[in-house]
């Protein structure tokens, strides 16, 4: 079996944009004075093996569609997996039904509507895979096969597991914007356990891109997951500290998302971000850049258009260590008397320029320090930025690891976090939109035993 | 019209025209002699919300959700196949690409008989409807009212009304035909508190499987809200919290989040099959001090995390996973239970029919000891007493658990002293409970907010835990 598209993608588009119209049609009957409506249809596959004999096979098929109506000021909104012309009429009902009792917000409209994108380029984005489920379990199993070869240590596993999803997205408003497009998403993920006396150790990896030719070698993959599993082995905890930290590549990540979070209209006009009015002011070292690309080949994120019709653009969010902008959609521009920024959805592949040094070269710089790997929990006041997560990572001296550690936490604060980051490596080497090196934090505490 | 059964025929078989006829056909397809099991799970879930900022209701939303999960098992292997379009062609087609996983045998047929009810922990209703939308709204306006009112430092309040039904109807070929009709409301407030300088956020709410009514009742909803403002005051003044392992005391309450983390994951019957729990193959050992007593039970009456039966048609239980201090038994759904070579015990839960049902927790709470908790908090020289918490994780294979505190205090010389910036805890979860000293009779479940994540699926939950002393638990705090 394969998954194949019962029609012609642009049929499929054409019919959810009519579903589109359909919907902002009744929106009008019903007196609503302006609407907007999202329609979305995916399928997909996934399969996973584990200990080299297949364990699900799914076979995914989602639809939806979302309706938001104003009447003046007043906002309802509604939605449905129904997509029959009964449902939609509903749906639409149930939106006015609910606008009924919302109060006037000032701000509650459409985005301004010469905003609205005029063209939708084509961002690379679909790239469906014709893959069959022996075909699939095939792929799996030799990710997996890959990981638990690779040492005698690793004793058992999850399991590994190979998706493919392809999906149309159609979003269209009252303004005569309706725009579409198709997108691929396929990936590989692999865990594994490792044991070294009683304690076990799990550590997974994967791989995700937009096509199957960019994914990477299922071999690798697995070993990469045995890799970082079986370094765990023999971890302990430490003594309470403070120490510099180095945050490996993909957990650094986790701060940029911090940053987003944190200069996010939403969290702006709610005053719950710790970055509230540092508009054009030094969060950063002056060598930090910061850059959103939206409209990247083949990224993860792209989109030609954010979650309010407008045209997505590229722009640096920090430079020379500067806010220089703020994340906003169309209502918390307004809430914040700015423009929006063409992020309704969010922000859209995002960057930091990286440095000259490498793993190694960081380790060297950080000297004697926590390399932290791994961080858990949910340790982070976007109020006030102080952080306290538990942590799972490597004891540095003299830039040479020494043992791997866990059962610790690191604490701070992120706006000294941000003003403390002593360098970004050239280190990126994990899959996703976000691309960072590894970053060294001057100083934190560190808490174990 | 008040039988769960009859309402999930109405309500989900009747408008796509489905008959018992086209039930018994649809299984006879799915089912095998290939196979070891099989499911059809229908689902229609209603959701309705109201959201206030700034004074205002700024929003609102309504939704519905439906569709059909359909499983085939055979031996550790599972096909899986869903659709939100309810026809007989739709649903075939979905059986037909399920049962492939066990290659080709013949089909079976199957006999399907109404299974009757064993709970009623809450009534089949609608909770969208059991309040006017214009109650609703008001009562979202009276919260803001009521947190303004309690101190001039309140800046922003937010608030949201949630109430869900979510119909269910299972049919299994061991001829399960079971339904359940779920109703849940909640409402959740939030505040930022300013002064001095310094910005603090408190939250706080609750819900129920109830009608919104609930919400009106012992003063619940204001309650909420001044709630959530003492919590933006109390963290106004938090200093830095400490960091290092030391003398810890849990509040009654949502600090069973801790039971939840710590060893409720790792006695989920899919990671003990597999053996990647750090409790894997411990049944009968010490895993934590006498006297400590920990349940999953799903069968308390209105909680948030109960249920009548699972998402696989079975009645819930109250299962004893610790008792005074020794490991019993773990969590199970139907294929780990068949693969352990044990029974289901009502803890197969899926967070839509769009996804693969699996071991979960309901409301996981430790039993009340005997000691006054004042008694507790004055038997520890220097420590640390956390009441409210964030959320936590765990890494079942390791057994680290962390959870964050959203409320702690300084204990000095007995007595309860300032207030600390919330500051992540850390430990490991086998051995967590063997450093339990002192056990309150205060038992208290949460208030009916949590929501528990497991591979990518939400379903709600419940904790609760009396006042409790662990004598050494690593604090994640600033101050070394």
């Amino acid at each position: 079996m394969t998954i194949t598209a019962t029609e012609d993608t642009a049929e499929r588009l054409a019919r959810l944009q009519q579903h589109i119209e359909d919907l902002l049609r009744e929106a009008k009957d019903r007196g609503a004075s302006a609407a907007e409506a999202s329609v979305g249809s995916s399928a997909g596959l996934e399969v996973s093996v584990r200990l080299g004999e297949v364990e699900t096979v799914e076979h995914t098929r989602d639809n939806g569609l979302g309706i938001t109506v104003y009447f003046g000021h007043r906002k309802g909104s509604a939605s449905t997996t129904d997509l029959s012309p009964a449902s939609l009429r509903d749906t639409v009902a149930a939106a006015c039904t609910i606008a009924a009792q919302t109060q006037e917000d000032p701000c509650a409209h459409l985005a301004d509507a010469a905003l609205m994108a005029r063209e939708i380029p084509d961002l690379e984005l679909y790239h469906p895979w014709q893959l069959g489920v022996d075909e699939a379990i095939r792929i799996a199993a030799e990710c997996e096969d890959a990981a638990r070869a690779y040492d005698a240590r690793i004793v058992n596993s999850e399991g590994a597991s190979l998706s493919t999803h392809m999906g149309l997205q159609v979003y269209g408003n009252s303004h005569g914007f309706i725009g579409g497009y198709p997108s691929t998403r396929h990936g590989l993920s692999c865990a594994v356990v490792g044991e070294d006396g009683d304690a076990m150790q799990r550590d997974y990896w994967w791989t995700s891109a937009r096509a199957a030719a960019d994914l990477d070698p299922a071999r690798g993959v697995g070993e990469r997951a045995a890799e970082r599993t079986v370094a765990r082995l023999g971890a302990r905890q430490i003594d309470t500290r403070k120490a510099p930290v180095l945050f490996r590549a993909e957990v650094a990540a986790g701060l940029l998302r911090s940053l987003v979070s944190a200069i996010s209209g939403g969290s702006l006009y709610r005053r719950s971000s710790f970055l509230l009015d540092h508009l054009n002011e030094a969060i950063f070292p002056d060598f930090v850049r910061i850059h959103e690309q939206p409209q990247l080949p083949r990224g993860l994120a792209s989109a030609p258009f954010d979650g309010d019709g407008v045209a997505t653009w590229s722009k640096d969010l920090v430079s020379e260590g500067v806010l220089r902008t703020y994340l906003l959609d169309a209502y918390s521009g307004c809430r914040l008397k700015l423009p929006t920024t063409g992020n309704a959805g969010g922000v859209r592949n995002l960057s930091i320029d990286m440095g000259e040094l490498d793993r190694a070269g960081m380790l060297a710089l950080m000297g004697t320090g926590l390399f932290v790997t791994e961080l858990m929990g949910h340790g982070v006041n976007a109020v006030t930025g102080d952080y306290s997560r538990g942590a799972a990572g490597f004891w540095v001296e003299h830039g040479e690891i020494q043992f791997p550690v866990e059962e610790i936490t690191i604490a701070g604060n992120l706006k000294e976090m941000f003003t403390g980051l002593v360098a970004v490596g050239n280190d990126c080497d994990f899959p996703g939109s976000t691309r960072t090196g590894s970053w060294l934090i001057g100083e934190m505490t560190i808490a174990g035993e | 019209m008040n039988d769960p059964i009859t309402i999930a025929r109405d309500r989900i078989l009747a408008p796509a025209g489905l008959t018992e006829y086209d039930l018994d056909r649809l299984l006879g397809l799915l089912a095998g002699s290939a196979l070891d099991a099989a499911d059809i799970y229908f689902q229609n879930s209603r959701l309705q919300s109201w959201v206030l900022e700034d004074g205002i209701i700024k929003d609102g939303n309504f939704s519905i959700e439906q569709g059909v999960g359909i499983r085939a098992i055979c031996g550790e292997k599972t096909g899986f196949a869903y659709s939100d379009e309810i026809t007989f062609p739709a649903l075939a087609q979905a059986a037909e690409a399920a049962r492939a996983i066990a290659g080709a045998g013949q089909h079976a047929q199957v006999r399907i008989a109404n299974q009757a009810a064993v709970h009623r922990l809450y009534e089949p209703i609608n909770p969208l409807v059991s309040l006017p939308d214009a109650d609703q709204v008001a009562l979202l306006k009276r919260v803001d009212a009521e947190a303004r009112r309690m101190d001039p430092r309140v800046t922003k309040v937010s608030a949201s009304v949630v109430a869900v039904q979510d119909i269910v109807m299972v049919l299994a070929d061991d001829g399960t035909l079971a339904a359940d009709v779920r109703p849940l409301v909640r409402l959740n407030v939030s505040v930022i508190a300013e002064a001095n300088g310094r910005r603090e956020q408190g939250g706080s709410g609750g819900g129920a499987r109830a009608e919104l009514g609930w919400l009106l009742l012992e003063d619940r909803a204001l309650g909420f809200a001044r709630e959530a403002v003492r919590l933006a005051l109390t963290n106004l003044e938090a200093e830095p919290a400490p960091a290092g392992t030391m003398t810890v005391v849990l509040g009654a309450g949502w600090p069973g989040i801790l039971l939840h983390e710590a060893i409720g994951h790792g006695l989920e019957g899919d990671f003990n099959r597999k053996e990647t729990s750090a409790f894997a193959g411990r049944v009968g050992e010490r895993v934590a001090a006498h006297g400590v007593t920990v349940v999953d039970d799903g069968t308390l009456a209105g909680r948030r995390g109960s249920l009548n039966m699972d998402d696989e048609g079975t009645p819930s239980q109250n299962t004893v996973l610790i008792e005074d201090g020794i490991l019993r038994g773990y969590m199970q759904d139907k294929l780990n239970a068949r693969l352990m070579g044990v029974r289901s015990t009502g803890n197969g839960r899926r967070e839509s029919y769009a996804h693969l049902p699996m071991p979960r927790m309901t409301n996981t709470y430790m039993l009340a000891g005997t000691r006054d908790p004042q008694e507790i908090i004055a038997s520890v020289d220097k420590g640390l007493y956390a009441v409210n918490f964030g959320g936590g994780q765990v890494d079942i294979t390791s057994g680290k658990f962390v959870f964050s505190t959203s409320e702690a205090y300084l204990i000095e010389g007995g007595k309860i002293g300032r207030p600390v910036k919330g500051a992540t805890l850390i430990g490991n979860g086998p051995d967590v409970l063997t450093r339990v000293s002192m056990i309150g009779n205060d038992l208290a479940l949460d208030a009916g907010v949590g929501t528990c994540g497991k591979e990518g699926q939400s379903v709600p939950v419940g904790v609760g835990q009396p006042t409790m002393r662990i004598d050494s638990l690593t604090v994640g705090g600033t101050t070394a």
